[in-house]
């Protein structure tokens, strides 16, 4: 039942008639989420094939991978990386995947698409800085991929893009001359358009909310999104100054990361006093807190998804995990030191940021329990959906506990660079994001789409990406607990070799869990244009997007406002469904 | 069992945020739809992220500083001063138009068709002033550089260039934001037109204040 008045027709901009205006610069949220979901579905793949090649390079360094030549006839040879060239594909795997999948996909895709709906808005509140946002994305995309075209290739120095191997420019080796360039331009640019979609988030969820629509009645995962926005717009506003002093140590010669004396390849650098640290905090300042960019919208759609499928709400109510993901948000900002215990630092500062690092374990904790208190006892309906979201429960959980270990100095200076961190950050960070952004597909797909995905190939899918995934990063906490340093192209150390077999292993699961993302891939594409119909509300949910037809029209709710009575998770109630709308007013009894 | 009842759904106040200043920077009615009240918390949120970018490079300004042997104090060009004046100044010329035009607004007779034509001098002085600003940074620079110090001379002298660019820049955007500003006045008196304008005033003032705190720091460290 959908309560609606009919107030006057507000909407700031009427639905666009000309294909460039609908499909490409659209004005409406939902095209925009669309778009960032998009591109994020071409990040992901071209991340996850660099990540076969890479892999394959672990495991028989000195096999040809046919074609590879073509792609960079200087850095494959014959189809045989380099090392320099696996330290290439190693950076742009990493930011490709950071940024322009676990940032764009959970956050700005979905967020996009669903905050306006699930607050009762017609839209964002600046439409034209949403178009913006997503086109500046699409540029910093651009950009990083034309680094794969340049002469030297990409650049080498990973995701965090250390100084001073990023900031002495081409005399520090292959791809740190344009390549480098064009990743620091790309991140620039990234930056600015995760800033417009932060401050469109705040403002809409600030001001736009429905009639009944208080802070406390929004689903979980707007608030997931409306916390990730408030961090971003710190975390970008940090990076976007931090990238331009390192384009200028690059380009203009200046030496605010560069230290004096440094010899490159026979060459004294022409730099005086910089502080390969200070990029070291910049950037991390930034850095972690984009782990929880990552994240927390994830957390936010496992914990709206879930009580759709126990058919009860979440253990201690909303509270307890807004209070959670607020306290997670905060001490993000605290805890950035412990990326870098290892890097030179005052030893005393380690400590100042290991108590933090061990503190923001306790939201996260609680959050998780209540994930798990809640299934407890719950009668689960099995879906792909369901089950993607208890997949993100499991990694998160295996990637957290070894979070404990190196959140202490003492154990982390033994771990630190090896493969137990990558296991890490896989399990806690990437896996857990991707399994949010699978969960967010299976149930969201109906309404962006209107059509159902087809279930029998989802949990297939989940199943072989669930296993998949547990073989290929499970292995590396002993790669790690063993020594096998990351970021190494080959292994001829005495004590390595013997690690080779693991690592032929993880290639191997890791291509077959690639692989098993085309079922994926086809079921989406499939349901798009064959799916069958979906309804308005096919998981009984009770949230406002479920209150409107699959797809909801330009405005989202037919030229009305809806009216909020209801917390957003009234499950298990008494009634002829078990189950009370946002919309319905009336009293709630529950069983 | 347990029976819960819930209260008929309370219509959302509007103004939704009561913003810090809003009530001093703009007409209070300049927020009362929930797109102008937007467009407040929009460019609160916006200052927010201008301060963190400057944040992150005053912190940077202070580690490298104490991290390194090689930092030359340099004498800051006296034109910043006058600079400065000039700046707070269009502050005060755009606070007149402001005010102007909500008196526009809030005319007991309601709304007028077309806004008070006196405060268009005033907006048009603060683009002036703006402009005068922008060049009179552009001359600190060419002092600057007649004394020897250039972008990469030394750290204390790429942080002048950098911070004084930074902040350049957004004053660019500011005055972009007020010609706009001055193009949209021209056609319509409406609350929406009134929170726009106060939110180039928020923004106005705040490249005001951030000058005065960055030129402190660069009194203080450089």
């Amino acid at each position: 039942m959908s309560d609606t008045s009919a107030q006057p027709e507000v909407h700031h901009h009427g639905p666009p008639q000309a294909f460039i205006r609908k499909y490409v610069f659209s004005l409406d949220h939902k095209v925009i989420g669309l778009q960032y979901y998009g591109l994020a579905l071409v990040a992901v793949f071209i991340g996850m094939v660099l990540s076969w090649l890479f892999r394959i390079h672990l495991g028989w360094a000195n096999m040809a991978i046919p074609g590879l030549q073509l792609l960079s006839p200087n850095g494959a040879p014959g189809g045989v990386m380099t090392p320099e060239y696996y330290l290439s594909l190693l950076t742009m795997h990493g930011t490709i995947m950071v940024f322009f999948v676990l940032t764009n996909a959970p956050f700005a895709g979905f967020g996009n698409y669903f905050l306006p709906i699930q607050i009762g808005a017609e839209d964002m509140a600046f439409p034209r800085f949403n178009m913006m946002s997503f086109w500046t994305t699409f540029v910093a995309f651009l950009v990083l991929m034309a680094a794969f075209f340049v002469h030297d290739g990409p650049p080498i120095s990973g995701w965090t893009a250390y100084a001073t191997l990023s900031s002495v420019g081409k005399a520090a080796g292959p791809g740190e001359a344009l390549g480098q360039d064009l990743w620091i331009v790309s991140i620039g640019f990234f930056c600015i358009g995760q800033l417009l979609g932060s401050l469109n988030f705040i403002a809409t969820t600030l001001d736009l909310r429905t009639k009944g629509m208080k802070l406390a009645r929004m689903p979980l995962s707007t608030w997931a999104w409306f916390i990730t926005a408030c961090i971003g717009l710190l975390a970008f506003a940090d990076l976007l100054p931090g990238a331009i002093l390192l384009l200028l140590d690059r380009t203009a010669g200046t030496s605010f990361f560069s230290p004096a004396g440094l010899v490159v390849g026979d060459v004294v650098q022409p730099h005086s006093g910089g502080s390969p640290l200070l990029w070291q905090h910049l950037f991390w300042f930034f850095g972690h807190p984009e782990v929880y960019i990552a994240i927390i919208p994830a957390f936010g759609i496992v914990a709206h998804i879930l009580p759709a499928f126990m058919r009860k709400p979440m253990l201690g109510g909303m509270r307890v995990m807004i209070g959670c993901m607020t306290a997670a948000a905060f001490l993000s900002y605290m805890v950035w030191g412990h990326h870098m215990f290892v890097s030179g630092m005052n030893p005393f500062s380690a400590i100042t940021f290991s108590v933090p690092t061990l503190i923001i374990t306790i939201p996260f904790t609680v959050a998780t329990l209540i994930f798990l208190g809640s299934i407890y006892g719950a009668n689960l309906r099995f879906t792909s959906a369901s089950l993607f979201s208890l997949g993100f429960i499991s990694v998160f959980i295996s990637g957290g506990i070894s979070g404990f270990f190196l959140a202490q100095p003492s154990i982390d200076v033994y771990v630190h660079a090896t493969y137990f961190v990558v296991a890490h950050f896989h399990f806690v960070m990437a896996v857990a994001a991707i399994f949010g952004i699978f969960a967010g597909s299976y149930f969201w797909m109906p309404k962006m789409v209107g059509r159902m995905m087809n279930e029998t190939l989802g949990k297939l899918h989940f199943w072989l990406t669930f296993i998949g995934v547990y073989c290929i990063f499970m292995p590396m906490h002993y790669l790690g607990l063993a020594g096998n340093v990351r970021r190494y192209a080959a292994f001829t150390d005495n004590y390595m070799i013997p690690l080779i077999p693991v690592h032929k292993f993880i290639t191997i699961a890791a291509l077959l869990t690639g692989a098993a993302q085309l079922i994926f891939l086809y079921n989406l594409f499939h349901t798009r244009f064959w799916g069958p119909i979906a309804p308005e509300n096919p998981w009984e949910a009770t949230s406002l997007e479920w209150s409107t037809p699959s797809p909801p029209p330009f405005d989202n709710f037919g030229g009305k406002h809806p009216v909020v009575y209801q917390d957003p998770y009234e499950y298990g109630v008494e009634g002829p469904q078990d189950y009370v709308m946002q919309t319905a007013p009336g009293k709630v009894t529950a069983t | 069992m347990a029976s819960t009842t819930y209260p008929p759904a309370r219509p959302v106040a509007k103004p939704v945020m009561a913003m810090p200043g809003a009530r001093a920077l703009g007409d209070q009615r300049a927020v009362a739809t929930p797109q102008a009240a937007a467009t407040q918390t929009g460019i609160w949120v916006c200052v927010c992220a201008i301060f963190m970018c400057f944040a992150a490079l005053i912190s940077a300004l202070v580690v490298r500083e104490g991290a390194s042997t090689d930092w030359r104090h340099l004498a800051l060009p006296r034109i910043l001063y006058f600079n400065t004046l000039v700046l707070m100044l269009s502050s005060y010329t755009l606070e007149v138009c402001r005010h102007r035009f909500a008196a526009s607004v809030r005319q007991e007779a309601g709304p007028s068709e077309t806004p008070r034509p006196d405060l268009f001098p005033w907006l048009y002085a603060t683009i002036l002033l703006g402009s005068i600003f922008v060049v009179g940074q552009y001359l600190a620079w060419r002092a600057l550089e007649a004394s020897g110090f250039y972008l990469a001379t030394n750290p204390s002298s790429s942080f002048f260039y950098v911070l004084t660019a930074m902040h350049g820049l957004h004053v660019l955007g500011g005055m972009a934001g007020l010609i706009y500003m001055a193009r949209r006045l021209a056609r319509s008196v409406s609350i929406k037109q009134a929170s726009a304008l106060g939110a180039t005033a928020v923004y106005w003032h705040f490249m005001g204040f951030l000058w005065i705190f960055l030129f402190l720091v660069m009194a203080i460290r450089l």
